[in-house]
């Protein structure tokens, strides 16, 4: 009998009461994971040797998990999906995955993502592009493609992903899955590769919101190792949920969620946005009131590229120290300089060189103002508005996207329509202001998953995960494992 | 051409004490072994974090607040991007937006002059690794990556290499009396870039500066030097406008300086804030709990010494050279020491003795207690000055207290009648010399003085003696 395509309290359950052992879920969750590389390319490392974990009271005690290549692991390879990393072992682990083994919990494998985080499409890591469990010919976007893919694929219950822009909440909604990025803080960044320091999230990609909340509980608190964090202990996600969410007030952002914004909409955006609608409308009976409300289009506009100018500006400071000196497969070089570029100009991928190239160069002295300085204003222009919607709703609805998940072979077309863009990049938001944001199926084009995403304001995450929660019990895509739509 | 006056502003590094370093948890402690006081944030292993260090925080305030600048709101770091084999993260962690401390201003003393000096800024930030080049390797040491720097900025307010030197040397002071750095010049722990222009005397405008970057202590006062010596040779052979902007080097072999890089080819160092350090207030009770904390200075400590304590300029300076040496002193004084006795005694016997050593006064075995033993017993004519000095060097070598060597049977004698018996014993065996030293042989008076240390083993109080024996023999 399977028990990794279950939810984390029925394989607790099974453990407690000794229908099964952690040796057998480990056992299971290695097979699945090899049969699931084979298929779609999700792990760059599969812990052949993972130990049973002690079956404790722990809900995740003896339960089998995957983690993102960008979660330093002890002894164990750790990637970034990068060719400068490629035969990296830490000496650390990231504190998120020192709770975890706390609690009994067994990393299984490391997952496939863009290098460095840096990507949308799950397609730039050093071992080649993640393939969506729903149909192969479609990217599962990303960057936390590899933990999406096992976990849709029900290789593992849950994996760990990082969220800069939207790496753990797109590809969730591109696989039919659940994927939660706590507030800024709540899990410690420490041991975690970083790609942009003030952007970057921990969180968990999960098959529903009830698993992303005992995750969560787990892995969150404050670390002395990281500064940003903030004491969580009186946040208890798990025991939270109640699915009462009566007199909850959502509102959706008419620039967003209009059809009249899109003059060239595709017949799938239409799909999605009608999806969309109908759920706005059927939550009503959750006794949730739904809002629509606008938000300045210039800000809306520019969302994507304040994104772009911060994300970059970090990122090519972040891995500046990415030389071969240290760690890394040394250049050769008769300089020092000579040294670093080789090491750099051989390893990096296009993309991110590209990225380290615009964040160079909006950083330079006579650039500065006009781009990195600017970008911040509107950051903090972005983050108040949301703050200011926050003031009056308990959260803001979205769907998540502008279609299904992109054929490979179509993603050369993606960002041929601006005005797509905003419907695109709009989650970016919620790192902009370190908001709780959390995506979760709402329905199917074609046979392919969509999504909605319900972001709330910073420290309020057990009230956007029982919003959450309510709308998916409502919904009944909990729970959901791949079926290819090509077989 | 005119006279010509130097216009000099320094940047001046001192690495501050602290147990760790300003960013990670290893040692902040000088090591001969390479690479041993070190955290994976050191060598910028990837997922690491800084983590600030309170109490360089509190002392970068706490000079902040020495040197009259203001304290901003927030405190916050900066990244200052470049690469070097040196900078492991690729960037340095400073303060550039809003540093710790801005438009303060200090006065010195200068050549029995006071002047003031304008302070542009002071901040903190993290040391390099150390960085040796060979002959066909270069080696990497990152026990000093993440120490903490404190970087003061002058503003260009200075005339000449004596201004200069008794700012670096009174700021270093400030340093040691706040305890918050060694500021060992011995250990390179102050390193200065010095920035020098000349301009005519009457002139309004700067003229062309020259930065010259990464000056050892011992290299100053020749920099400073050697470039107005420089800058005013170019001007009066009407070659001003080959001084350049330029950041140049002291080669200490040859004493010049030499040209390194122009400023057009300036580094962009493409600062952005520091995102792994939230922002913290500064509030007013931090800044008065930290301003508890700080000492009386040298030079309103000189004026004490001197007025109060009637101490003379030569000695009252030099125990405020050291701020723990002037501690010293004023124990002493606490104890009841006189103050000029404790003086002569620190700038004598004890500055000698841990200079000898090469110890701080701290780690001086003889605090002001065991002192006030052997001084206590001198007074009482227990014991003689000789005496007082065997003591001292005894109790220092065997670090035991001086009472252990004032015992009862090396007490000075200096009870009258008995010297005087000795006295007549010695005298009735020597009627000779007596007419000897009467018939004008006067240094046979040291010949009675000698007889009587022979007899009392050296004990016997001295001018007692003498009195004594001029009374006997003087007819």
């Amino acid at each position: 009998m399977a028990y990794m395509n279950k939810t984390i309290e029925e394989i607790h359950d099974a453990l407690v009461n000794g229908e099964v052992t952690s040796e057998e879920l480990v056992r299971e969750a290695l097979d699945k994971a090899h049969t699931v590389n084979d298929e779609y390319n999700a792990f760059v490392t599969i812990i052949d040797n993972a130990q049973k974990g002690e079956v404790t009271d722990e809900l995740l005690s003896g339960i089998p998990y995957a983690a993102k290549d960008l979660y330093s692991t002890k002894g164990i390879l750790t990637t970034g999906s990068s060719n400068t990393l490629k035969d990296y072992v830490p000496f650390i682990d990231a504190t998120a995955i020192k709770k975890l083994s706390q609690k009994g919990a067994v990393d299984i494998g490391k997952t496939v993502c863009d290098e460095f985080g840096m990507g949308a499409y799950g397609n730039t890591g050093h071992t080649g592009e993640v393939l969506n469990p729903w149909d192969k010919n479609r990217s599962c976007r990303g960057s936390s493609a590899g933990s999406a893919c096992a976990v849709a694929s029900g290789v593992i219950p849950y994996a760990l992903g990082t969220d800069t822009g939207d790496s753990i909440r797109h590809p969730a909604a591109y696989c039919g899955i659940v994927g939660y990025k706590p507030t800024y803080g709540m899990i410690s960044r420490y041991g975690v590769l970083p790609y942009a320091s003030s952007l970057d999230h921990c969180g968990v990609l999960a098959r529903s919101v009830k698993d992303c909340a005992i995750v969560v509980d787990a892995m969150k608190g404050i670390d002395e190792k990281d500064m940003t964090t903030w004491d969580s202990s009186d946040i208890h996600l798990y025991t939270f949920l109640n699915g009462d969410v009566n007199g909850k007030k959502l509102c959706y952002i008419k620039e967003l969620c209009d059809i009249d914004n899109y003059p060239n909409a595709t017949l799938e955006l239409k799909e999605h946005l009608k999806i969309f609608k109908e759920v706005l409308e059927k939550i009503q009976s959750l006794g949730i009131s739904v809002e629509e409300v606008s938000v300045n289009r210039d800000l809306i506009n520019a969302i994507s590229s304040v994104y772009n100018v911060i994300a970059y500006s970090e990122a090519t400071s972040n891995l500046s120290n990415m030389t071969g000196i240290v760690f890394g497969p040394r250049s050769d070089g008769s300089t020092y300089a000579e040294m670093m570029k080789n090491f750099r100009t051989k390893n990096f991928s296009p993309l991110i060189k590209r990225r380290f190239i615009i964040g160079s160069y909006v950083l330079q002295a006579e650039n500065k103002e006009r781009y990195f300085t600017n970008a911040q204003r509107a950051r903090r222009m972005i983050v108040d508005a949301w703050n200011g919607l926050f003031a009056k709703y308990d959260a803001v609805i979205a769907p998540v996207g502008s279609n299904g998940p992109a054929k490979y072979l179509d993603m050369s077309k993606n960002i041929t329509d601006d005005s797509l863009v905003p419907l695109e990049e709009h989650l970016q938001v919620a790192n902009f202001g370190g908001f709780p944001s959390i995506s979760i199926p709402d329905g199917f084009i074609d046979n392919l998953p969509v999504a909605l995403n319900i972001t709330g304001k910073c420290y309020d995450d057990e009230n956007v995960l029982n919003i959450a929660f309510a709308i998916e019990n409502l919904l009944g895509y909990k729970g959901q494992i791949a079926k290819e739509v090509s077989k | 051409m005119k006279k010509q006056i130097a216009v000099i502003g320094i940047e001046m590094h001192c690495e501050l004490k602290s147990n760790s370093k300003v960013f990670s948890s290893a040692k902040n402690a000088y090591s001969v072994i390479p690479n041993t006081n070190i955290n994976p944030l050191d060598m910028a292993f990837p997922g690491t974090l800084p983590v600030v260090n309170l109490k360089c925080v509190r002392d970068a305030l706490k000079m902040s607040m020495v040197l009259n600048c203001k304290q901003p709101e927030y405190m916050f770091f900066d990244r200052k991007n470049y690469y070097y084999p040196d900078l492991p993260k690729g960037y340095q962690i400073t303060q550039s937006t809003s540093p710790v401390g801005v438009d303060g201003s200090i006065a010195i003393e200068c050549n029995n002059k006071i002047i003031t000096v304008g302070i542009h800024d002071i901040h903190l930030e993290e040391d390099t690794a150390k960085l040796d080049h060979l002959d066909n390797m270069s080696l990497l040491d990152y026990n000093r990556a993440g120490i903490p720097l404190l970087e003061l900025v002058t503003t260009p307010c200075m005339h000449s290499a004596d201004e200069v030197m008794a700012f670096i040397e009174h700021i270093r002071l400030m340093y040691q009396y706040c305890d918050i750095s060694d500021a060992d010049i011995r250990k390179g722990q102050i390193r200065c870039d010095v920035n020098i222009s000349i301009m005519d005397e009457d002139a309004t405008e700067f003229g062309t500066k020259v930065e010259v970057k990464g000056v050892d202590f011992s290299g100053i006062r020749g920099t400073i030097d050697y470039e107005i010596d420089r800058q005013i040779k170019l001007k009066s052979e009407g070659r001003y406008d080959e001084v350049e902007q330029e950041t140049r080097r002291w080669d200490e072999a040859s004493g010049t300086t030499i040209r390194m890089r122009s400023k057009v080819d300036a580094i962009d160092y493409k600062y952005f804030v520091e995102p792994n350090i939230p922002k913290f207030r500064i509030t007013q009770a931090l800044l008065e709990d930290i301003r508890k904390e700080i000492p009386v200075f040298a030079l309103e400590r000189k004026n004490l010494y001197i007025n109060k304590y009637g101490l003379d300029e030569t000695n009252a300076r030099i125990i405020i050279k050291d701020r723990f040496v002037a501690d010293y002193f004023e124990k002493c004084i606490a104890l009841g020491i006189d103050a000029k006795i404790a003086a002569n005694w620190i700038t004598g016997l004890i500055t000698s003795y841990i200079n000898k050593e090469g110890i701080s006064v701290n780690d001086f075995y003889l605090k002001p207690e065991y002192l006030k033993q052997i001084i206590d017993a001198l007074n009482k004519g227990e014991i003689s000055s000789k005496q007082a000095k065997e003591i001292f060097a005894k109790a220092c070598d065997e670090k035991k207290e001086p009472a252990n060597y004032i015992s009862s049977d090396n007490k000075q004698i200096s009870d009258e009648k008995y010297i005087e018996e000795i006295i007549d014993n010695i005298l009735a065996n020597n009627e000779e010399n007596i007419i000897a030293y009467q018939n004008g042989k006067t240094n046979m008076f040291d010949f009675f003085v000698g007889q009587v240390m022979k007899e009392t083993k050296g004990k016997a109080n001295p001018i007692i003696t003498k009195e004594l024996i001029h009374q006997k023999i003087d007819k």
